[in-house]
């Protein structure tokens, strides 16, 4: 699976002069784990802090993307910070062998696992040897 | 006040170094960092936000993938633990299935100390979208009092 990491300009910003028009989100990309297993690929990847509701998961072009919105969850004044949470964003670019139409998303303790089902014509076959 | 603990001094110089790194980094901001891979490193993990409001103090801490079975917090006087264990994925899949793996895992444990006193009976600890949430109320005695000024 090949994968990019656009949008991710994480070197230094130049200021700009005139007006900004991009929007000014910012990206991190999150840690996976891709694994195969008898029946296809699984895909496991760590989104703290975003609900059901902020995650995107969707196939296109053969590119599977994940975008999360994260957001914090206690309220209050900060007192002390090690860590601040961005938008999390990720592509991974499919081949044919996978079953794009069967691909199922589950999200879990800030873990989200995609299921990603060999495509048929993928799956090892038993060919049957006839003899005259 | 606090016992002399000789470890302390090595963690505060931990800090004092972490923080010297993170300002000649500073041309991006510390939360680019992939902050979540825990294991990876000699990493504090998990990483916390400490927050406060009127009547309480909390702490949010970052630990995705956490079977809350195994979560642990616990605090004695002032000093707050937290432990737990990141599992990732069944035992039954092979090295040699992996395709891609960043993701860490194991046991962790952190402690810190609270800035002030809290009511160890009434902390209330959540577990949402892999965030963790404790909430530690106040101790009346940390609570500002206000004080009327009385004219003469």
């Amino acid at each position: 699976m090949a994968e990019r990491t656009i949008p991710a300009s994480i070197g230094k910003r130049v200021p700009t002069s005139r007006e900004e028009t991009r929007s000014q989100e910012q990206y991190v990309t999150p840690p996976v784990d891709i694994y195969e297993t008898a029946e296809g690929l699984m895909v496991k990847a760590d989104l703290p802090g975003v609900a059901k509701e902020g995650l995107d998961v969707r196939v296109e072009n053969n590119l599977l993307t994940i975008r999360g919105k994260a957001a914090h969850a206690a309220p209050g004044d900060p007192l002390y910070r090690e860590y601040s949470l961005l938008n999390f964003f990720r592509q991974f670019e499919l081949n044919e062998r996978v079953d794009q139409h069967k691909i199922s998303a589950e999200l879990k303790h800030g873990v989200l696992t995609l299921t990603l089902p060999k495509a048929e014509e993928a799956k090892p076959r038993q060919i049957e040897v006839r003899s005259d | 006040m606090a016992e002399w603990n000789p470890f302390q001094g090595i963690e505060a110089l931990r800090r004092e170094i972490d923080k010297a790194f993170e300002d000649y980094n500073s041309g991006e901001s510390p939360s680019y960092r992939a902050a979540f891979l825990p294991g990876r490193g000699p990493r504090r993990y998990p990483l916390i936000n400490l927050l406060e409001d009127k009547d309480n103090l909390r702490i949010e801490a970052l630990t995705p993938g956490v079977d809350p079975q195994s979560l642990n917090v616990t605090v004695v006087q002032n000093r707050l633990t937290v432990s737990g264990e990141k599992s990732r994925v069944s035992n039954d899949v092979r090295p040699e299935a992996f395709h891609r793996s960043e993701r860490a895992s194991g046991k962790f444990v952190r402690s810190l100390d609270l800035p002030l006193e809290v009511d160890a009976a009434a902390i209330e600890a959540e577990y949402k979208n892999g965030l963790l949430i404790v909430t530690l109320p106040k101790a009346e005695k940390a609570k500002p009092k206000q004080i009327q000024v009385k004219v003469a």
